[in-house]
């Protein structure tokens, strides 16, 4: 049997009640006696409770929303398999609150999105044989709200916890600013919020596409990286003898990524300045460790697999690790520790013919190398001999906190004195 | 004349002090300023830092962290500030910032409570008190002095169950959280009771997730249960906070090898296990164990249970073959009776009334207790079960009122509508049985009912008095106004006699117990107060009268 919960009238003044919050949930059992719903009237909010053992099979009128003295706020089915009955009574019974109250959840992301260019994060995952899931108390009780199966959910947190952004991920909306401002406080001026409040009204038939959860980590780090003083340094590269040695090692599985990367960490290896991070504006670390992750733009979005140790590793392995890493960011397979331990990153537009551009240095790093096309270019040398070398523009854009221009420009140099003598590329 | 030759084990004829007090936190403190007023030459022994608990580990560094939160949570609450009208960016907050105005307070308040006893010709005695023998007391290393009387007010320390590996880090006391020493992203609180309450206040606040682990079947044992759903629904339920009940924590372990803190669970009823917990941090908030070791208690016989000191109702101390141990008393956590700080003020005061010659009983039903969460909660009396049984008893009924803060207008204003008082009462004499208040200024707002239950104020006297408006008082106003006392006249047991004017012979008779010496001048002041009304209000008006003069001249 079908009961309905009505609202009731709890002062001889009220005509209808508020629905404060419901103390059960859909589908979950009640005694008689129970409280079910929290009803405030225009004095107080008071406990409603059933008289009738049973489920508590729809919500007819939602948390916060209004109904008059009388009118049916809930569904009491008797026995469990009432409840679907109860569920398209309630549909049909109620047009549009009940359309709303019963959001379809949508469907658990198993994988967690990868976060382009993503701010290196403690990710020490203690592995000891199969773990139970751990999940924080507001990310229990967020997954409860927006009926996201928690054993579904990947941890990303500390120990592998399942943390409220993890489950906000989950359930497709973007994550919400933790509303207390860590010790170092977060970037004031530039809110994103403030951004489109100020923006002119669409034109009409315009389409809206709310942010994927990729997107939705670009555009934040987008926005952080707006708190860092950057400054860029240019420097043209002869390539005539990286072009040659290009053509000699394809044929062994290396790419011009690879040997950007190489190149990119030999150079880093003299320079450990470039190769460092500042993250609180009072200190900065030297990285023991040149991990290069390479922009790269896969369907609907960009993401930064990492070729880690770039210097120490030989060509043809790195070349191989790249492969590997392509394909699993192409399936959306990356380990968040192959896609955020990044400490400089090379991004190449050279493919498109693209002859200069200029990066954003992405949150936690302290330079971004921007290389564009290898062009035939006239070059008189320093006895006035015009020839017609192949130049390549490479762009940096560095942290000036740390990374001062007599820094960068050193780097450019070494970086350029590899290409051009590319042989060590090889050893 | 020094007592201390006399060394036959006699007691000493002439004594170095009339009190000496070992412990010197709020009890003690309480006691020797009241000693001094009457007379008495006293001491007090302290071995660590005055102010004891209360002021260097408990309700003094509490309130100075609570006050932190209780603006982090308003700045925070987008929804309350746009419903003023207000505009606030993000809040944060500064650890170090937080932690050192907690420890100034603590260090501002020792001083103040050292130098209150100074001033007064307070001897503070350094070192650790024990006691030697009848009205004998050792203080430092080797000090003896004498007394006529002895205070035993040696307060407490954090309880902690065994299993649990404290390490002052990751799992810690309520002496190690007051120091703030880090705001741990996930953290597990032992018990619900008000010092994890408070701390669930603090942490959440802060940005930390709180889990309870609770041993009894609900939240907040302790509280009225209607008070302590309420206050689920507030400060459990919206919160960044989940709860285990019906749980003991077996064993904790701290954070260490790159593993977090692990606890074990276990049914509270059937003791097997039940679950496992993987947190940042954990406070042990399971209670307070009485600080009565080393006490020297063997020398007077006295037989300590689970710690505690006992005594009888007026304080004095019981031996092991059950009578009383003469000139000494023992106040405070360390005897059990009710552990809040006031508490143990009252029953030095109780004690020093006594051996300055005036009998005294302290009524513990009148002493009201807080807990300084937002909004915070507080009683006084009997909860409703209590009440109820009690009434079934001994055969009087027993009725309730309730108000909603919804219905104050000074809560309102102040966007603070959610909130219940209750009070407990007899409907057939008007006598107060218990007030409880959830909602805010809870903690202020007590002292109204507290003051009526201590002084025997029926409900039908105390419902003609005046409260201004608008204030929260009128909270407790709207109870006194909604209950429905059968008879106007006031009757007591034992005596019953209708009255209209003898009312406050009668609160005197109950409070002063037998002792006429000084009513006479007592009821004439009262008898005043009673008939200035008219006056004070003509006083009034002259005043506003003079007042608006001024304004427009």
């Amino acid at each position: 049997k079908i009961r309905e919960i009505f609202m009731p009238a709890l002062s001889s003044t009220m005509t209808e009640g508020k629905i404060v919050s419901w103390i059960k949930t859909e589908g979950e059992k009640l005694a008689k006696g129970e409280s079910v719903v929290v009803v405030e009237s225009d004095k107080a909010d008071m406990d409603v409770e059933t008289f009738y053992d049973g489920y508590l099979a729809a919500i007819v009128v939602g948390e916060g929303e209004t109904a008059p003295v009388g009118a049916a706020i809930g569904l009491l089915a008797e026995t469990e398999a009432e409840i679907e009955e109860a569920k398209s009574k309630a549909a049909s019974k109620s047009s549009s609150s009940v359309a709303e109250a019963v959001v379809p959840s949508p469907p658990p992301v198993t994988s967690s999105p990868a976060p382009a260019i993503a701010q290196p994060a403690p990710v020490t995952a203690v592995s000891d044989g199969p773990r139970k899931t751990v999940a924080t108390p507001y990310a229990k009780k967020l997954a409860k709200q927006h009926k996201v199966d928690i054993e579904s959910v990947a941890g990303t947190g500390p120990f592998g916890r399942i943390t409220a952004s993890d489950v906000e991920t989950a359930a497709g909306i973007a994550p919400s600013k933790s509303s207390i401002a860590p010790p170092p406080p977060p970037p004031p001026p530039v809110t994103a919020k403030a951004t489109t409040t100020n923006l002119p009204p669409l034109l009409p038939d315009s389409s809206i596409v709310p942010f994927t959860a990729m997107q939705s980590a670009v555009s934040k780090n987008m926005i952080e990286s707006l708190s860092v003083p950057t400054f860029r340094v240019g420097y043209p590269v002869n390539t005539d003898a990286l072009d040659a040695l290009y053509e000699k090692v394809k044929p062994k599985g290396v790419t011009m990524t690879a040997l950007l990367a190489k190149a990119a960490g030999m150079a880093l290896a003299q320079h450990p300045v470039v190769n460092a991070s500042c993250k609180d504006g009072k200190s900065f670390s030297y990285n023991s460790s040149i991990n290069i992750a390479v922009a790269v733009a896969i369907n609907g979005g960009l993401i930064t697999p990492v070729l880690q140790d770039a210097d120490k590793l030989d060509l043809y392995l790195l070349s191989q690790k790249w492969k590997e890493l392509v394909g699993k960011a192409r399936s959306k397979q990356l380990q968040p520790h192959e896609y955020n331990s990044g400490t400089f990153t090379l991004s190449n537009l050279g493919m498109f013919g693209v002859d200069r551009f200029d990066a954003i240095l992405p949150p936690g790093q302290g330079a971004i190398m921007a290389v564009g096309a290898s062009k035939p270019t006239v070059v008189a040398d320093k006895d006035g001999f015009f020839s017609v070398k192949n130049t390549m523009l490479v762009n940096v854009t560095a942290d000036h906190r740390i990374v001062y221009g007599a820094d960068l420009a050193a780097f450019l140099q070494t970086f350029a004195k590899i290409i051009e003598n590319p042989d060590s590329l090889t050893l | 004349a020094s007592a201390s030759s006399n060394g036959n084990g006699a007691p000493p004829k002439s004594f170095d002090y009339d009190l000496i007090i070992i412990g010197a936190g709020v009890g003690g403190h309480g006691a020797a300023l009241h000693a001094v007023e009457k007379g008495l030459k006293t001491a007090i022994i302290e071995g660590d830092v005055v102010g004891g608990t209360c002021v260097n580990r408990g309700c003094v560094p509490s309130k100075a962290l609570l006050a932190v939160s209780g603006r982090m949570r308003e700045l925070q609450n987008e929804h309350h500030m746009k419903s003023f009208g207000l505009q606030v960016s993000a809040a944060g907050y500064d650890r170090q910032g937080v932690a050192d105005h907690a420890n100034n307070l603590a260090t501002k308040i020792r001083n103040n409570l050292t130098n209150s006893m100074k001033a007064i010709g307070v001897d503070i005695l350094t070192g650790f008190g024990s006691v030697l023998g009848p009205q004998k007391v050792k203080y430092g290393k080797d000090n003896i002095i004498t007394a006529k009387d002895i205070i035993i007010a040696t307060g407490s320390v954090p309880f902690v169950p065994k299993g649990i590996e404290v390490d002052g880090k990751t799992v810690i006391t309520s002496d190690h959280a007051l120091k703030l020493e880090s705001v741990p992203e996930w953290i597990a609180i032992v018990g619900s009771g008000y010092i994890g309450l408070e701390f669930s206040d603090v942490y959440t606040a802060l940005g930390s997730e709180v889990t309870f682990i609770e041993a009894l079947d609900q939240l907040m044992p302790g509280f009225d249960p209607e008070i302590s759903k309420l206050a689920q629904r507030v400060l459990i339920n919206p919160r960044k906070i989940d709860y285990h009940t019906g749980v003991f924590a077996s064993k904790i372990t701290p954070a260490r090898d790159g593993k977090p803190v692990l606890i074990e669970l276990i049914d509270a009823k059937t003791k097997e296990p039940k679950d496992t917990l993987e947190v940042d941090a954990a406070l042990i908030a399971t209670g307070r164990a009485p600080f009565t070791n080393g006490l020297g208690l063997e020398n007077v016989n006295v037989v300590t249970q689970r710690g505690f000191i006992p005594v009888d109702e007026r304080m004095r101390v019981i031996d092991g073959k059950g009578t009383l141990v003469p000139n000494l008393y023992c106040i405070g956590d360390a005897n059990g009776k009710l552990m809040l700080a006031h508490a143990a003020s009252a029953q030095g005061i109780s004690v020093v009334e006594q051996v300055s010659g005036r009998d005294h009983v302290l009524n513990h039903l009148s002493i009201p207790a807080a807990c300084f969460t937002h909004p915070e909660i507080s009683m006084v009396g009997l909860t409703e079960p209590q009440a109820k049984e009690k009434g079934e008893k001994e055969g009087f009924k027993v009725s309730v009122v309730k108000t909603s803060f919804k219905a104050n207008t000074k809560a309102l204003a102040e966007n603070e509508g959610e909130g219940i008082a209750k009070m407990i009462y007899r409907p057939d004499n008007g006598e107060i049985l218990g007030v409880h208040i959830f909602g805010l200024h809870a903690a202020d707002l007590i002292h109204e009912a507290s003051n009526a239950i201590a002084l025997g104020t029926r409900i039908q006297d105390i419902k003609l008095a005046v409260h201004a408006h608008p204030t929260l008082s009128e909270v407790l106003d709207e109870l006194f106004k909604a209950a429905k006392v059968e008879s106007h006249a006031t009757t007591r047991t034992g005596d019953a006699k209708i009255k209209l004017n003898t009312n406050q012979e009668d609160r005197k008779g109950r409070r002063r117990g037998g002792d006429d010496e000084k009513q006479p001048s007592v009821s004439k002041d009262l008898k005043d107060i009673s008939t200035r009304p008219s006056s004070f209000f003509e006083n009034i008006s002259v005043g506003v009268l003079s007042l608006l003069s001024l304004i427009f001249v």
